[in-house]
């Protein structure tokens, strides 16, 4: 049967693996023979068929989180954007000061503190910083159902300078909480949320502002949740988008 | 210690890897069949490749070699061994050309109703060799010279690997279609009464 040799080929032609010339010759037989035709179709939908079956496994996000982490949460020097730069800078600084911690009385809160700073910092530096990507608190939101314990209002940013940028999962010693990066002029803000019960380290109840670290740092507690809210931007800055979250219960 | 060089090696290798984390863990969890396994393997294979990244010379293709590391690893992990010892010695012969649709026209309409847990269900039943093949050509999209690169053989041998484990899931596709062909005429006699 003459449509025997031009069959065997049929796959490698699906696949784009046939040489030119060849291609063009199978093309214009196709055209013109029913039962090639309805073979290229049968295999085509079959291809379509696998390649949508076929993606079916997703990570999970606290294996995602343990991956990036350990590629990403080593100092470097060569980084591609400047805002990564500068989260490079911050990384000497936090070694600095985790390293000063240690040899002077480290106490839970500063280690909490640096802790934090150090997942802004590993964040930042990461080739995909945020899992879901938008800049809509209603996609965001609704992202972290079934992914975290609990609950948690964002605020509404418009006629503000912030913009949202997205979310991950993120832990702070196993204790699993919402990271969401906002972005105000060219600086990063990483805003953490984390049931307070769960923190291993009692913080102070009231709010807490830090100034160290080459970055300003917020926290407070509120609704039973624990707040930090951390970047390079100004002390202002901060303690404006600290406001916007203190205003949403 | 060039500490420069092993930091840019970190930054190169980074941004290489994590784009491909959810392709990888996908194909982990199809050759492992579990999560934990799955998990154990990409973690393992993103240790390796970031060990063994100084061998790895920038401008080649990352793509295959970190699968290829990625199925080194399966294949030398107890599931891995205990798979491919099952594997028959002659599957990869030359194959008899064999007609892929006996029925054209009824496969081709069952083929767009095929639902996707048929579907996942026969890839899983593949023999490993023809369904880790499968997802490289079909899911990954890789060409003939990459899933040569990747599995370690001759484009000759990718052709006839494809060809047998495409022909493989069509003949365990069979009885679905044929169950959706007698659901649907049963559901068309029903109509019509």
């Amino acid at each position: 049967m003459v449509c025997e040799s031009w069959k065997e080929r049929l796959d490698t032609y699906l696949d784009g693996e046939l040489p030119q010339e060849e291609m063009g010759a199978l093309d214009a037989h196709v055209r013109t023979c029913p039962s090639c035709s309805v073979d290229v179709l049968s295999r085509v939908q079959l291809k379509r068929a696998i390649h949508l079956a076929g993606k079916r496994f997703t990570p999970s996000a606290e294996f995602r989180n343990r991956i990036q982490r350990g590629i990403a949460s080593k100092p470097r020097r060569t980084v591609l954007h400047g805002w990564m730069l500068a989260a490079a800078a911050a990384v000497v600084l936090v070694v600095g000061t985790l390293t000063s911690n240690y040899l002077g009385n480290r106490s839970g809160r500063d280690q909490v503190f640096s802790e934090i700073a150090d997942l802004h910092v590993a964040t930042l530096a990461s080739s995909s910083p945020v899992d879901v990507i938008s800049t809509d608190r209603h996609t965001v939101k609704p992202w972290f159902q079934g992914r975290i314990p609990f609950a948690f209002n964002l605020p509404e940013l418009q006629n503000s300078e912030f913009s949202l940028l997205g979310g991950r999962m993120t832990y702070l010693e196993q204790t699993p909480g919402a990271h969401l990066i906002y972005n105000v002029g060219k600086h990063h803000i990483s805003v953490f949320v984390f049931q307070e019960r769960s923190l291993p380290a009692r913080l102070s109840d009231n709010s807490d502002k830090q100034e160290k670290l080459s970055f300003n740092m917020e926290t407070w507690s509120q609704g039973g949740l624990r707040y930090f809210v951390i970047g390079d931007a100004s002390v202002a800055d901060i303690d404006k988008l600290a406001k916007l979250f203190k205003g949403t219960s | 210690m060039d500490l420069s060089g092993a930091n840019l090696q970190l930054d190169s290798f980074e941004e290489l890897a994590i784009p491909l984390f959810d392709q990888l863990y996908n194909f982990a969890h199809w050759l492992t069949q579990n999560r934990d396994d799955a998990e154990d393997l990409v973690q393992e294979t993103y240790v390796k490749a970031l060990k063994g990244f100084s061998s790895f010379q920038l401008g080649t293709n990352f793509r295959a070699w970190i699968y290829r590391i990625l199925r080194n690893t399966f294949l030398t992990s107890r599931k891995g061994l205990k798979v491919t010892m099952t594997v028959p010695l002659d599957f990869d012969e030359e194959e008899v050309l064999e007609p892929a649709i006996e029925h054209a026209t009824p496969e081709t309409l069952l083929l767009a109703r095929l639902n996707h847990e048929s579907l996942q269900s026969a890839i899983d039943e593949l023999p490993v060799h023809f369904r880790e093949i499968l997802l490289l050509c079909e899911v990954e999209e890789m060409s003939y010279q990459e899933i040569s690169d990747t599995l370690a053989v001759p484009i000759g041998t990718v052709m006839s690997r494809l060809s047998r484990a495409r022909r493989t899931l069509r003949n365990q596709l069979r009885p679905h279609l044929q169950q959706e062909a007698g659901l649907r005429i049963a559901r068309e006699t029903n109509h019509g009464l």
